[in-house]
């Protein structure tokens, strides 16, 4: 397959950035996007030039690093496929494909298609975790909870925070992740002490990081390379309201 | 946004049902427009129930705005350097054009109150008389009154579809079950008001309410 590729290149975070072409030959179908773009790499480097720099890590589409905006879509045109698992053979020998950083106001450019994604960091820091000391597996029955709970917490802890409902979303809000980690803690008997004040935590600090607010348009579920469905920002609603409603957990109440 | 939301549906769903009184015939509909304004007459003095109604709508419709332009401020800022390649909203079309449809529906309100409230661009504009003033507007000459009067009522059909389902989801829907039905119900509740509306005007070009 032959290529054309028009690349956003950004030498740092106070460079301006511009999308610049690349044409890239004998690309086969078999290979990742990521690996097309290793080779685009090793033959930029061949002629001297600055390689594109781009997040990637385990490239099994589990451990949430790479990102990238190919074409309008996050992680590229295939449902529930993370940049790194999507094929070439997704594209079409000739085409042009643009490819994006992440565009969030939270997730600061650091080079050319690498973005920061500390401000997930920092809802996490303000809530998306729990207490108890757990110390190893307990034993199955001691803490029984309902399947559907279970299911559902496990659908929601399936979110490996890379960023792209963020970057789908029209309004630029990160409440798909923010509610994927309240939701996986909320529906389990070890997440209940914190449940209510880790919800209005993480919702604070998710608007001070500067996301826009949800307006429930779904473009997040629609990237989700791990399919967190719509609903789960409902379940963060529900718990926020009774959040507010519920003074008991506050300190000084 | 949901709240706010929720008030001005109860009253499209009441605007609505008194609009269908035209079909009873010209006294029963201008005797429910005179009773408009005298609910609670013996209570409140004149038509001091209808002010009280007003304020409550137009507060609902200020504080929907407001927080509209929050999120849509808080959007714009969230997202300094846009897109070069930027796919339309994969959601529905109804999600993707709230602010818009809004703004439309805003214009289009104002543009109503002049003309059947205030009579001011009604071609009759006798406040004793409404039922004269409906049938005068949607003559069939006046057909671009109608058409506009159309793509308003669609406009706040799409911005209900949408709507009804994000209010129910911001008020907790939270199950996979549960968002089927509320967009389901979202959807079937549009149709039906937009139907009730447009009824209306459709009636008065065909002549059935004349």
């Amino acid at each position: 397959m032959n290529l054309t590729l028009r690349i956003w290149r950004q030498s740092g975070p106070q460079d301006k950035g511009r999308m610049v072409t690349y044409p890239v030959d004998d690309v086969s179908p078999d290979m990742s996007f990521l690996e097309m773009l290793d080779v685009l790499n090793e033959r930029l480097i061949l002629a001297g030039e600055e390689p594109v720099a781009f997040d990637h890590d385990c490239r099994e589409g589990i451990c949430g690093m790479c990102g990238l905006m190919i074409n309008g879509d996050a992680h590229g045109p295939q449902r529930g496929t993370t940049a790194c698992q999507l094929h070439m053979r997704q594209f079409k020998d000739g085409e042009t494909i643009d490819i994006e950083p992440w565009r969030a106001r939270a997730f600061p450019v650091i080079k050319d298609l690498v973005v920061n994604r500390n401000a997930f960091d920092k809802i996490i820091a303000a809530g998306g975790y729990i207490t108890a000391p757990t110390g190893s597996a307990p034993e199955a029955h001691a803490a029984p909870v309902a399947k559907a709970n279970a299911d559902a917490a496990f659908e929601s802890a399936a979110c490996i925070g890379c960023g792209a409902c963020v970057a789908a979303c029209p309004n630029g809000s990160g409440m798909l992740f923010t509610a994927a980690k309240v939701t996986q803690l909320s529906l389990l008997p070890q997440g209940q002490p914190e449940r209510y004040t880790r919800v209005i935590g993480m919702v604070d600090a998710h608007d001070e990081a500067g996301f826009g607010g949800c307006t429930n348009a779904g473009e997040c579920t629609a990237v989700c390379p791990k399919g967190i469905p719509l609903n789960t920002i409902g379940r963060l609603n529900r718990d926020y309201l009774t959040a507010t409603a519920k003074r008991g957990d506050t300190p000084g109440s | 946004m949901a709240v706010t939301g929720i008030l001005l549906v109860l009253f499209l769903v009441a605007h609505m049902l008194g609009n269908l009184k035209v079909f009873t015939g010209e006294t029963s509909f201008d005797h429910y427009a005179h009773w408009l304004r005298d609910i609670g007459k013996p209570l409140l003095p004149g038509v001091w129930f209808l002010w009280i109604l007003r304020t409550a709508l137009v507060v609902a419709v200020l504080g929907h705005i407001w927080a509209a332009t929050v999120l849509a401020v808080r959007a714009r800022a969230a997202r300094p350097v846009r897109y070069a390649h930027r796919k339309k909203v994969q959601g529905s079309y109804a999600a993707r054009t709230m602010r818009w449809g809004g703004v439309i529906i805003l214009l289009f309100v104002i543009y109503h109150l002049l003309d059947l409230t205030t009579g001011t661009l009604n071609p009759v504009g006798d406040a004793s008389n409404p039922y004269g003033n409906v049938v005068a507007d949607f003559a069939p000459q006046r057909w671009y009154v109608t058409l506009f009067y159309t793509l308003a009522i669609v406009a706040v059909g799409f911005h209900l579809r949408h709507g009804v389902f994000s209010a129910l989801r911001s008020l907790g829907q939270q199950t996979p079950r549960g968002e089927r039905r509320a967009r389901t119900a979202a959807l079937v509740f549009a149709v039906v008001l937009c139907v009730g509306y447009l009824v209306v005007p459709f009636a008065v070009l065909t002549g059935l309410v004349s």
